[in-house]
């Protein structure tokens, strides 16, 4: 078990900065999920942890050992690649064991570790087939097994459900999430999938362009994101956001200035009587989407196009409707993206009477 | 179906097996049959003599020596140039500037006609006055008679084709090697496995497609060695550098003995065919295919 410190870690690739300034603990036991778009740097930092890629400046610290200069194997650290990496020539049993024989562990305590690890991962009648004699998930079981046996103090997995069809994924994402309770390892984990990352991680780290954008807990992410980017990243479908322009009718009272307002697809509400105080605004549906227990509707309007989810309730048949989203669940962005939160009253706006006596 | 549909298949075909029936099947076939002949390529009649041939040829002193060259030759070549070439490729399995034009070096002898080899080696290789002797001058060593004395000559001509061959071998294992996945690299890493584990333990398994590729390759090609031979020493001296296939050609085109040279030639065919086949069925379950 470990905690990972990452110090002021930076990564240039010639002239490229991929990670300007990086600041980031891993608490010990925590399954961290690293999450973001592609070349956002996520699997950079991942394998700068592991010793795959020396950073260009800063620290990593693994416990109280700072491991700059430690070569991967000795970081006591395991990895799980996308592609399994597997030795191709080597058999599930070569496969697992290969790291305990370049440790100079006995026979017989090898043989006692593989019988017990592929007994957990479901592996033991084909401790003798080939890799490529094996199915993507049963692959994928061999780079647990293999990564597990060394029994490391940090996991980490880079993409590892990436190549398993969406049932098999579901499944061993519950696999690797009891896992995680079984071994109480620190995990770090690097996925693109922010379902992935929010089904998973007790601590999520969302990054683009080699900058953290928030390093949260799932819930804490969806209902508090500190910015535009985290707002739009998490969630399906993403928040619906739109310039602040384009809003009509709503009345805002701030101290900074709001450049964009927001709202989740599953906060507003469609058709709701006027009873419920909120932001109306008026659109047609441009398609629907059914999905048994939820509807996803595609709403054209005047701010822009937008999606509204609901949950349980008749398919809306009419053309035109009327979405409501009530004030408490709007959110506020300045121009830089930036949440903004303090100090903002909104409400419908009051119709002025124009001249008269 | 219509007629042209079913026929054009085989019609597509037909060139390719005509061909090859034409240069390769029917020559074997008439090679197996002059071999039983006593013929001197003119005479409008071939005297039938059995496995007589044969019999002749299996108790030569001077044949049992060509064999023994060729063999001495082709395990040389062969372990020297896949040897070399799997050196080097490790070497120059990264890309800059300067790989590539070693790489490019190394291949250019590739593509150089055979003859203007042999003839560039015998000058190289000339006792009085030839560059290698001169380079071992000055390092300090007396001459060296290369090509012209009995214990030198073949394992000149060894070197010589080293030379020509390694440069594709290097190339092929470059390839292989190209292939092999970085991420092997990284998890043998993390797997703490040494450098030399790493390459005898799953580079070299992960190669084996390919060494198996260039020897086979290379046992055949040295088998049927004989420009360099005809052109360097003629077989000489005394006989020292004679291999199958010079002696062949000798026997069927100098002495015009044909059944002669005809039996040479099925004995070459039968030891490249069971040499084949031996080193499938033993190799190729040790053989690592994707």
């Amino acid at each position: 078990m470990a905690k990972i410190e990452l110090r002021n870690i930076s990564k240039k690739f010639k002239d490229d900065t991929v990670i300007p300034n990086l600041n980031l603990t891993i608490k010990d036991g925590s399954f961290t999920v690293l999450v973001g778009p592609s070349g956002c740097g996520k699997s950079t930092t991942l394998r700068m942890v592991a010793g795959l890629e020396q950073q260009s400046d800063g620290d990593i610290w693994i416990d109280d050992k700072c491991v700059n200069d430690t070569p991967p194997g000795l970081r006591d650290v395991a990895m799980v690649f996308q592609n399994y990496a597997l030795y191709p020539t080597m058999t599930v049993r070569g496969n697992i064991e290969f790291g305990l024989k370049n440790r100079g562990v006995a026979k017989t305590d090898r043989n006692t570790l593989v019988t017990d690890i592929s007994e957990i991962v479901g592996l033991a009648p084909y401790l003798d087939k080939k890799p490529q004699q094996l199915s993507g998930g049963q692959r994928q079981r061999v780079a647990l097994a293999r990564a597990m046996v060394k029994q490391p103090k940090v996991f980490i997995l880079d993409e590892p459900l990436s190549n398993l069809d969406a049932k098999l994924r579901g499944q061993m994402r519950t696999e690797l999430i009891q896992l995680h309770k079984r071994l109480g390892t620190t995990f770090v984990y690097v996925t693109h999938d922010q379902v992935e990352a929010m089904s998973m991680g007790d601590q999520i780290v969302v990054m683009n362009k080699g900058v953290i954008q928030q390093a949260d807990s799932p819930m804490k992410l969806y209902h508090d994101p500190e910015n535009l980017f985290t707002a739009e990243f998490i969630g399906t479908p993403a928040m619906n956001t739109m310039s602040m322009k384009d809003v009509r009718g709503l009345d805002v009272q701030a101290n900074g200035y709001i450049a964009s307002l927001g709202f989740r697809p599953e906060q507003a509400l469609l058709n709701a009587g006027p009873e419920v105080r909120g932001h109306v605004i008026e659109g047609e549906i441009v398609t629907r989407e059914s999905l048994g227990a939820e509807q996803i509707y595609q709403i054209r309007t005047g701010g822009g196009v937008f999606f509204v989810k609901t949950f349980l309730a008749p398919l809306a048949t009419a053309d035109r409707v009327k979405v409501t989203i009530p004030y408490e669940h709007l959110y506020y962005f300045g121009p830089g993206g930036e949440r903004l939160r303090a100090g903002i009253e909104a409400g419908a706006k009051q119709l002025v009477q124009a001249g008269g006596i | 179906m219509t007629l042209w549909a079913k026929l054009r298949p085989y019609g597509m075909v037909a060139p390719a097996i005509l061909v090859f029936s034409l240069f390769f099947i029917y020559p074997i076939f008439y090679m197996i049959y002059l071999s039983m002949f006593d013929w001197n390529f003119v005479s409008p009649t071939k005297a039938f003599v059995g496995l007589q041939n044969f019999q002749d040829l299996l108790s030569e002193e001077d044949f049992r020596k060509v064999l023994t060259n060729t063999s001495i030759y082709t395990i040389l070549t062969v372990t020297l140039t896949t040897g070399l070439a799997l050196l080097l490729a490790l070497w120059l399995n990264k890309r800059n500037i300067f790989h590539g034009f070693v790489q490019g070096a190394i291949f250019s002898p590739h593509i150089i006609s055979l003859v203007s080899i042999s003839l560039l080696w015998s000058w190289l290789m000339d006792p009085e006055y030839g560059l290698l002797n001169w380079v071992i001058g000055l390092v300090g060593f007396g001459k060296l008679q290369w090509l012209s004395h009995p214990s030198t000559a073949l394992v000149s001509l060894v070197m010589v084709a080293v030379w020509k061959g390694v440069g594709y071998n290097a190339l092929v294992f470059i390839a292989g090697l190209q292939s092999i996945p970085a991420d092997i690299y990284e998890a043998a890493s993390l797997d703490r496995s040494k450098p030399w584990t790493t390459f005898t333990k799953l580079i070299l398994p992960m190669l084996s497609p390919t060494i198996f590729f260039l020897v086979i390759i290379n046992m055949i090609g040295s088998f049927q060695v004989f420009e360099t031979i005809a052109i360097m020493t003629q077989g000489g001296p005394i006989n020292s550098t004679n291999t199958l296939v010079y002696y062949i050609y000798e026997n069927g085109f100098r002495f015009f003995k044909i059944g002669y040279a005809s039996a040479a030639g099925v004995i070459l065919l039968i030891i490249v065919g069971i040499l084949t086949i031996v080193y499938f069925k033993l190799l190729s379950n040790r053989v690592h295919y994707r």
